[in-house]
């Protein structure tokens, strides 16, 4: 029987979390909390969730021994690979598990906010398989620079709106897909990307990523033979973190550290890490880490990688930090443009550049952990989308 | 009695509607919000909804999301709109003053720092968007102490259920959201709204006042026959958007607009 037993009823891990939301959504969040408290122990429902997960996503997602980067860092390295999963990221694992939730309360039109594209995406194709109407809501300058899943969206069926308001970034989109929601309550299911929102969304979208750590941690045991010394994931809102993460809780000898996104630097205040660096606060419907100034007002954030471009971050992340569970560290963009090229040369491996975060920091782990030293990273997505940013950023034409 | 409990008394008494405007402090310069709320009462305002500008606010429309904006393009901040209502008092000491906003400026500064400027500054009631009973009790704790009322927002979706736990905590008026939807929207269901202030009315004795998607002296009329009071925001705040400089001239154009409200909620009290 596991030890820990986060969120309370309500929704709190510890002072984080909760729900933060104007009235009209408590009555659909008690709904959404009433099916997945129900669903989760469904034997239907998982079977259908395992089987979507093994013939449509392609699970289990190997556990890969990368021989050269290993070598290069000096520690023994392996690679979660969720960029193998259909759709290119982790974020599928999450949404087909809010979509079968979806189909089950019996709405016809699902939302989504999305950063990198890449929820996006997996909404779109969930959407496209269950024939459901599929609205996503993305930052404008989120569109610029993610091109290529802005048409994979809408090849899909998807509309994809353009959020103009505010930074142009994920919080925004996130802002304008709750604004939709309230006005379609009765037909619409949000499918949030990631461990945040209002509950009960940190606490399901972790127990449906949880499934990378499930097999990540039985693939360890069965390859090196024990359980890892380290866990390195990056931190957007949190969700391929908290899935890998989140198996090994109890592991108390297995260290974890989520790499947030530190831009220019964190010196510098333009950066996307408000567990290294922020206040708590209450932003889109819980209560955590932010990035904000004196009088309260949310921050923009700046990180070469939309995916970690938020200003805040998942509840139960804030509760691991303040409890000493996980460690939360920051690499910043040029550390993991070198991560990301180090990973494409050395495994043959063109990593996201979100994931590209945790290579970096893997780096320096390594350099701690020594030769015989285990970790896993989660390598949360593939980079085809990220290619025309590093072009630009390489200072190469394409 | 609070401030608030004081004026819908009178309000009853005299049969007449009371009629709530909100703005966005500091909307569009700083200088303008304290002679636009005396511009308002004078206009015929019985109690005024100030809004606290905010960074994200999540259950607003694009008017008043740009409201924000433009507030905070110029660094209004909580402090500011505490100075406001100190000097809105130094010549206006009855009519009520709400904050409407959302809870991350307050947790910023800090709940009984926020409570105590708040009473000191002559605020009565105190309404957080994305603060819910639930996760009030705190806050609520210190404002109970202090006379300021904390206002709550029941909406379609809102069970009776849930509508017993909101007037546990609720203190001055609860306020009917009249949309699914955010501020400034469309379309108005009147059967529905009718149907569910009767249905308020059974769980609580606080006067109930409706707003979100009011923006005419019709629609005004239409939900003053079932509530106590109506509140208009987004028709005013828009006004906002044609500020040429002139600040007169958005001042006559509220209070033409107000005077036009009250006349017409006056003329349901007397038939
Ligand atoms: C590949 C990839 N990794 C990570 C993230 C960050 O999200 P999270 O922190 O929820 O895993 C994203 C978000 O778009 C992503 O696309």
């Amino acid at each position: 029987m596991s030890a820990y037993s986060m969120p309370d009823k309500k929704g709190h891990f510890g002072r984080f979390g909760g729900i933060f939301v104007a009235e009209t959504l408590m009555r659909p969040l008690e709904e959404l909390t009433n099916a997945y408290e129900k669903y989760i122990k469904d034997p239907d429902f998982l079977q259908e969730f395992d089987d979507d997960l093994k013939y449509y996503v392609g699970r289990p997602s190997p556990l890969y021994y990368a021989a050269g980067l290993s070598r290069q860092y000096g520690a023994q390295i392996y690679l979660k690979r969720e960029d193998l999963n259909h759709t290119g990221a982790h974020k599928i694992n999450n949404t087909i598990g809010q979509a079968l939730l979806a189909k089950r309360l019996g709405k016809s039109r699902i939302i989504a906010e999305t950063g990198a594209g890449q929820h996006g995406v997996a909404t779109a194709t969930v959407a496209a398989r269950l024939g459901l109407e599929c609205v996503v809501y993305m930052g404008a300058d989120d569109i610029e620079r993610q091109a290529p899943n802005v048409y994979r969206m809408k090849l899909l069926g998807a509309s994809v709106v353009a959020v103009e308001s505010g930074s142009r970034t994920l919080k925004d989109a996130l802002n304008e897909a709750m604004r939709d929601w309230v006005t379609h309550v009765d037909n619409t299911f949000y499918i949030i990307g990631t461990v945040a929102g209002p509950h009960p969304y940190p606490a399901m979208v972790r127990d449906f990523q949880a499934v990378i750590g499930r097999e990540a941690r039985q693939q360890i045991l069965e390859q090196a033979g024990r359980l890892p010394d380290a866990l390195v994931a990056c931190v957007g809102g949190g969700s391929n973190a908290i899935g890998l993460f989140y198996p090994f809780i109890d592991d108390d000898a297995v260290a974890m550290y989520g790499v947030e996104a530190a831009g220019d630097g964190l010196a510098t205040g333009h950066h996307a890490a408000p567990l290294c660096k922020g206040k708590v606060g209450v932003l889109h419907g819980n209560r955590t880490y932010l990035m904000e100034d004196t009088n309260g007002q949310i921050t923009e954030t700046h990180s070469i990688s939309a995916g970690l471009d938020y200003p805040g971050v998942g509840p139960e992340h804030a509760w691991l930090k303040d409890s000493g569970r996980a460690n939360y560290v920051a690499a910043t963009d040029s550390e993991a443009m070198s991560g990301f090229h180090d990973i494409t040369r050395l495994e043959g491996i063109i990593p996201a550049l979100e994931s590209s975060h945790a290579v970096a920091y893997s780096k320096i782990l390594a350099a701690e952990l020594g030769k015989e030293g285990i970790m896993i990273i989660n390598l949360s997505g593939r980079g085809d989308k990220d290619i025309q940013t590093i072009a630009r950023i390489d200072g190469v034409e394409i | 009695m609070s401030r608030i409990e004081k004026r819908f008394e009178s309000l009853g008494k005299s049969g007449r509607k009371g009629l709530i405007p909100f703005i966005t402090a500091g909307d569009p310069v700083t200088d303008i919000t304290v002679p636009l709320m005396h511009a308002m009462v004078d206009a015929g305002a019985d109690l005024i909804e100030l809004g606290i500008p905010f960074s994200d606010p999540m259950a607003d429309g694009p008017v008043i999301q740009k409201a924000n904006q433009r507030a905070l393009a110029h660094g209004t901040s909580l402090h500011d709109v505490l100075d406001m209502v100190k000097q809105f008092r130094r010549k206006d000491a009855t009519t009520p003053v709400i904050f409407m906003g959302y809870l991350n400026p307050v947790e910023a500064m800090g709940y009984d720092e926020f409570v105590e400027a708040a009473q000191q500054a002559g605020i009565d009631g105190l309404l957080v968007v994305d603060l819910p009973p639930e996760e009030a009790g705190e806050l609520n704790e210190l404002l109970y102490q202090r006379d300021i009322d904390p206002v709550y927002l029941l909406s379609p979706t809102t069970t009776p259920q849930r509508m017993e736990i909101v007037s546990l905590e609720a203190r001055g008026f609860v306020y009917y959201v009249s949309i699914r939807g955010v501020t400034g929207s469309a379309e108005l269901d009147y059967d529905e709204i009718q149907q569910s202030i009767n249905e308020i009315r059974q769980h609580t004795r606080l006067p109930v006042g409706v707003g979100f998607g009011i923006n005419s002296p019709e629609r005004a009329v239409k939900i003053g026959q079932h509530a106590d009071a109506v509140v208009i925001g987004s028709a005013i705040v828009k006004m906002m958007e044609n500020y040429n400089g002139d600040k007169q001239r958005v001042i006559n154009a509220v209070s033409g607009f107000l005077h036009s409200v009250r006349d017409a909620l006056d003329a349901i009290s007397k038939s």
